[in-house]
């Protein structure tokens, strides 16, 4: 099994100077490429007894008994695939996000905007056997953070995504159809192709609502291809 | 089809992967991929550990560290031991560290051996798309170390005090950890 090549037309470059904390952090060297081994080719493997049953529940999963978060209640599912469009089935998937208000539970988040004592905000799942994932949660709201300037990230869930081939993991933000901050977005803007940004925009999916009770997005995630056969022995970029 | 686009994992990502040093009680208080070694794992005992740092030389207090690497026969299908390891930062000092085995040397489909070594990827707030780096324990000979030039190659060796092996990360600058597109 081999691993196809990135094509970074589609993928952030490293220095993104509008986005400040890429200012330090983005090495100066291009990144070497090699073959992929045995070991880019492998990956972890995680079993089902691994999920709680309310891990995907991002309502519940931090509940008091008998309540539930605040917010716009929503489904999110998809199918995680790889570029050759075959379904990527029993693959991890992570996600965490700010509440209603846009505040993280997390002890350095110092947004004014509350907590929810209902709301954790993370979750996980496993991919089915045809790669597909749902999860339940609310959307989160969007919030300020400090880039310089008035910047407000849009309203978005972050999602860390494992393969079958550790060479494919990806993590990633999802957003949401119709939110006029993902424009103005400096993180967001760091890709720089349109089409890219736009497969990362979660569409209203009506279909699967459930009437009185809560919404449904729909949001498709493809990791690298694997079947490619390639030798390559030299260096690129060296 | 194109694969997703990447983005940063943000200052946050410990609430999705490392909750506990968010402080945040989940999945009956188990960080995933915390914890490597069972007393089933065959292996040289070796902790991994070093300190993260940017282009100013500062520590990264926010990043997460997840490493891949083949079992002490070189194998990457051992039942007893997965693998694979997850940890955070340190908040204060940028400071990592993983308790594992020293893997094996291994051997590819067409015969080929690559050096023991430890795949490292790194996201963080300020990276865009993770960094996948190798960690070696020694100069080689190997397949893509003997391909990196001579003056980074050290960038990639883990410096040995017994069974704690010393990997610092250089994200930018002079001393720059070399990464690859692989």
């Amino acid at each position: 099994m081999t691993i196809r090549p990135r094509d970074h037309t589609h993928q952030p470059p490293a220095l993104t100077p509008a986005y400040r904390s890429s200012q330090l952090r983005a090495p100066s060297h291009k990144p070497l490429r090699y073959a992929p081994s045995r070991t880019e080719a492998t990956g972890p493997t995680f079993g089902h007894d691994l999920i709680g049953p309310t891990d995907h529940d991002l309502i519940i999963n931090y509940a008091r008994p008998g309540e539930t978060a605040m917010g716009e209640r929503i489904i999110v599912h998809g199918v995680l695939r790889d570029e050759d469009a075959r379904p990527v089935p029993n693959a991890l998937i992570e996600v965490w996000q700010a509440n209603a208000g846009g505040r993280y539970r997390h002890k350095k988040d110092g947004y004014l905007a509350p907590l929810d004592p209902n709301f954790g905000g993370c979750g996980r799942m496993l991919t089915d056997g045809e790669g597909r994932f749902s999860f339940r949660t609310i959307r989160p709201g969007p919030y300020p953070w400090p880039n310089g300037g008035n910047d407000w990230r849009p309203a978005h869930i972050h999602f860390s995504i494992f393969g079958a081939a550790f060479a494919q993991r990806l993590i990633t933000q999802m957003y949401f159809e119709g939110d006029p901050h993902i424009a103005l977005c400096p993180i967001v803007q760091t890709i720089p192709d349109p089409g890219a940004i736009d497969r990362l925009t979660a569409r209203l999916d009506m279909a699967h609502s459930v009437p009185m009770d809560i919404r449904a997005y729909r949001f498709d995630l493809v990791l690298r291809g694997r079947d490619q056969t390639l030798f390559e022995n030299r260096m690129e970029g060296a | 089809m194109k694969e997703t686009a990447s983005q940063t994992a943000g200052p946050y990502v410990h609430i999705g992967c490392v909750p506990s040093v968010a402080g945040l009680e989940m999945y009956r208080g188990q960080d995933l991929g915390a914890k490597m070694l069972s007393p089933d794992v065959t292996g040289e005992r070796i902790t991994l550990h070093g300190v993260i740092h940017d282009g100013s030389g500062a520590p990264v207090t926010d990043a997460m560290i997840e490493i891949w690497q083949a079992d002490a026969e070189g194998r990457f299908d051992n039942p007893a031991f997965l693998g694979w390891g997850r940890q955070a930062t340190d908040a204060q000092t940028g400071a990592f560290r993983f308790d594992t085995i020293l893997p094996g040397p291994v051997t590819q489909d067409d015969g080929t051996r690559h050096a023991p070594h430890i795949l490292m990827w790194i996201v963080a707030r300020g990276i865009n798309l993770g960094l996948m780096t190798r960690v070696y324990f020694d100069d080689g000979p190997d397949p893509v170390l003997d391909q990196v030039p001579a003056a980074r190659r050290q960038t990639l060796i883990a410096q040995r005090d017994g069974p704690k092996l010393r990997f610092d990360v250089h994200l930018q600058g002079a001393q720059e950890t070399v990464f690859f597109d692989v």
